[in-house]
């Protein structure tokens, strides 16, 4: 049995008096690729929001149950000052920063922030602190070649990041949440702005990255799920349909008929 | 035969009566709302030429240079010139930070709870408060209750009062105009409010923020009821084209107050002078705002996205 990355135990989100998400209960495993299937207003992306707290920013949002990554329940995550005080083990995470950069997440339209590439993904590394310009370069260097994109940019590293094109951008924004080092790389509908050529590279890109850091894979494409998933979870209207390895879901008899026919294109 | 009329592609665009019925339309209200813009512009041009043409005796570098002579029915404008820079330029120092850094609390830390829907609240009827309104205010806060006097800090800090809600409104706009999208890339990567506000946000809406500070320049160098409460006098005699005539706990001339005294309460002034003043006070609002624009077509070209 692999180890557990990320145990979510009767999470349940709303956003004012609308319930988006019925307490879901999940494991994602270390070093798999986690697809998340489902139709829009689901709550796919609230879920990965909720994962790396940038679900704090939305006023109107409650959440309760909890997440756990490496053990640790995110959602206490810099409440922990007084127990620190009182000589407690040092937590995994000490802050909500320090979550963010463990769990990466690529937004579904690409973001190329109005900087430079070079300090488009060195931003998150000077956010954390470094400074040492060999560092930078080599991280830099590392996070746009793992991103399939260095050999086009490594030209220009000092022009405008949103001059790139849709793709480019999109490869962009993975770099940059490669930047940072994270052990959970979150993708949401990375592909929804790219031309399929890309897409597959980016893909290949995911395969190879599998073999360090766990990735959750929120797509649309349910081919893609098929693809790149080791497992999938499917998601309809704030609940877990099915959440079983890929040969069960994409087989001929997946457990729950609503999943046959969502993954068919019976349905959804 | 087919002839040319009756061929089928030729009656697909053969205009019906609707479709000459909205190109009527659509010409009629193209025209209407075009000389309605070149309306507006009427006036303005009216003004300022008349403006020109009566004060045209009078206008030289001299005017604005000299001081008033023979009782303020001859000679220049110097010490009420100054007065206004003075004015202008200490009000703006104190509410272009504070404004500013009150609207970036606003506008990207303060969450959706009473107090900062009240501070809302604040800030937009303070924009509506009229001007003598703050002239009391100032009077009883600065003049007063702080002891600062009948003095250019008083009327400054006056005026900064009443341009500070209007500086923080300008500054959101020009915060909010920033893509959301930024904000939630940057704290995606674990990058903390400030680290965004800094590297991300400020650069991008610096030339709107700066728009709406140098467009309260104007605001402040025409209002006359707040200075005129609390440190703009009558007369004040200085040198002729000295810059740092003025102390702080003094009183001042000041050219929108001038434009007042000499049109209304000096008899026998030089007819031509109330225009020329009025043309300076105008040109140099001009030519800030003109600056201004010009600052943000330049940051502009330079935008990012």
């Amino acid at each position: 049995m692999p180890d557990e990355k990320i145990e979510v135990r009767n999470l349940k989100l709303s956003y004012g008096p609308r319930e988006v998400l019925h307490g879901i209960s999940f494991d994602v495993y270390e070093n798999e690729i986690f697809a998340v299937i489902g139709p829009a207003q689901s709550g796919k992306t609230s879920l990965l929001r909720c994962m790396n707290r940038t679900i704090d920013f939305v006023a109107n949002a409650r959440v309760s149950g909890t997440i756990k990554v490496d053990g640790q329940n995110v959602r206490k995550i810099g409440h922990s000052f007084f127990k620190r005080l009182a000589g407690k083990r040092p937590p995994r995470f000490s802050d909500v920063f320090e979550l963010r950069r463990a769990v990466g997440m690529v937004a579904p339209l690409p973001v190329g922030l109005p900087l430079s590439i070079y300090d488009n993904v060195a931003f998150a590394p000077r956010a954390s602190g470094l400074t040492r310009r060999a560092d930078l370069d080599a991280i830099v260097e590392k996070c746009l070649r793992q991103a399939a994109l260095w050999d086009e940019v490594k030209e220009r590293l000092h022009s405008l990041g949103t001059k790139l094109s849709g793709g480019q951008q999109q490869r962009l924004t993975i770099a940059r949440a490669l930047s940072h080092q994270p052990e959970v790389l979150c993708l949401d509908e990375f592909s929804i702005a790219i031309d399929p050529v890309t897409t597959m590279r980016i893909e290949d890109v995911l395969k190879e990255l599998r073999k360090e850091i766990t990735i959750i894979l929120v797509t649309n494409l349910t081919q893609q799920a098929r693809r790149l998933a080791d497992r999938t979870m499917f998601l309809w209207n704030g609940e877990i349909v099915e959440l079983d390895s890929n040969e069960v879901i994409f087989s001929d008899s997946p457990k729950d008929r609503k999943t046959y026919e969502y993954v068919n294109g019976i349905f959804g | 035969m087919v002839t040319n009329e009756n061929s089928p592609d030729q009656a697909r665009f053969t205009k019906t009566r609707f479709g000459r019925r909205t190109e009527l339309t659509e010409r009629i209200a193209k025209t209407v709302f075009f000389l309605m813009s070149v309306a507006m512009i009427v006036p303005l041009v009216a003004i300022i030429s008349y403006l020109v043409i009566r004060a045209w005796p009078s206008l030289s570098l001299e005017f604005v240079l000299d001081v008033p002579r023979k009782g303020m029915t001859q000679g220049g404008i110097w010490p009420a010139f100054v007065g206004t820079v003075y004015l202008v330029f200490i009000s703006l120092a104190v509410s272009a930070p504070i404004g500013v850094m009150a609207a970036v609390y606003l506008n990207e830390y303060a969450k959706d709870n009473w107090l900062n829907r009240t501070i809302n609240l604040a800030v937009i009827n303070l924009a509506g408060v009229p001007s003598i309104v703050h002239a009391l205010f100032g009077l009883g806060a600065f003049v007063y209750a702080a002891r600062f006097g009948y003095s250019i800090l008083s009327a400054s800090l006056t005026l900064a009062i009443m341009t500070l809600p209007v500086i923080i409104a300008s500054t959101r706009e020009a915060l909010a105009s920033v893509p959301m999208s930024f904000r939630e890339a940057c704290w995606n990567v674990g990058a903390t409010r400030w680290q965004t506000i800094r590297s991300i946000v400020l650069p991008n809406s610096i030339s709107g923020i700066l728009t709406g500070v140098i467009l309260q320049v104007s605001r402040a160098a025409g209002e006359t009821a707040p200075i005129m409460f609390t440190g703009a006098v009558f007369f004040k005699s200085i040198e002729r084209g000295d810059l740092f005539a003025y102390n702080l706990n003094e009183q001042c001339m000041a050219l929108s107050m001038h434009l007042y005294t000499v049109t209304t309460q000096v008899p026998k002034v030089e007819e031509s002078i109330p225009y020329a003043t009025a043309v300076v006070l105008l040109g140099s609002v001009l030519v800030v705002n003109a600056t201004a624009i010009a600052f943000r077509v330049w940051l502009r070209a330079r935008k990012k996205w």
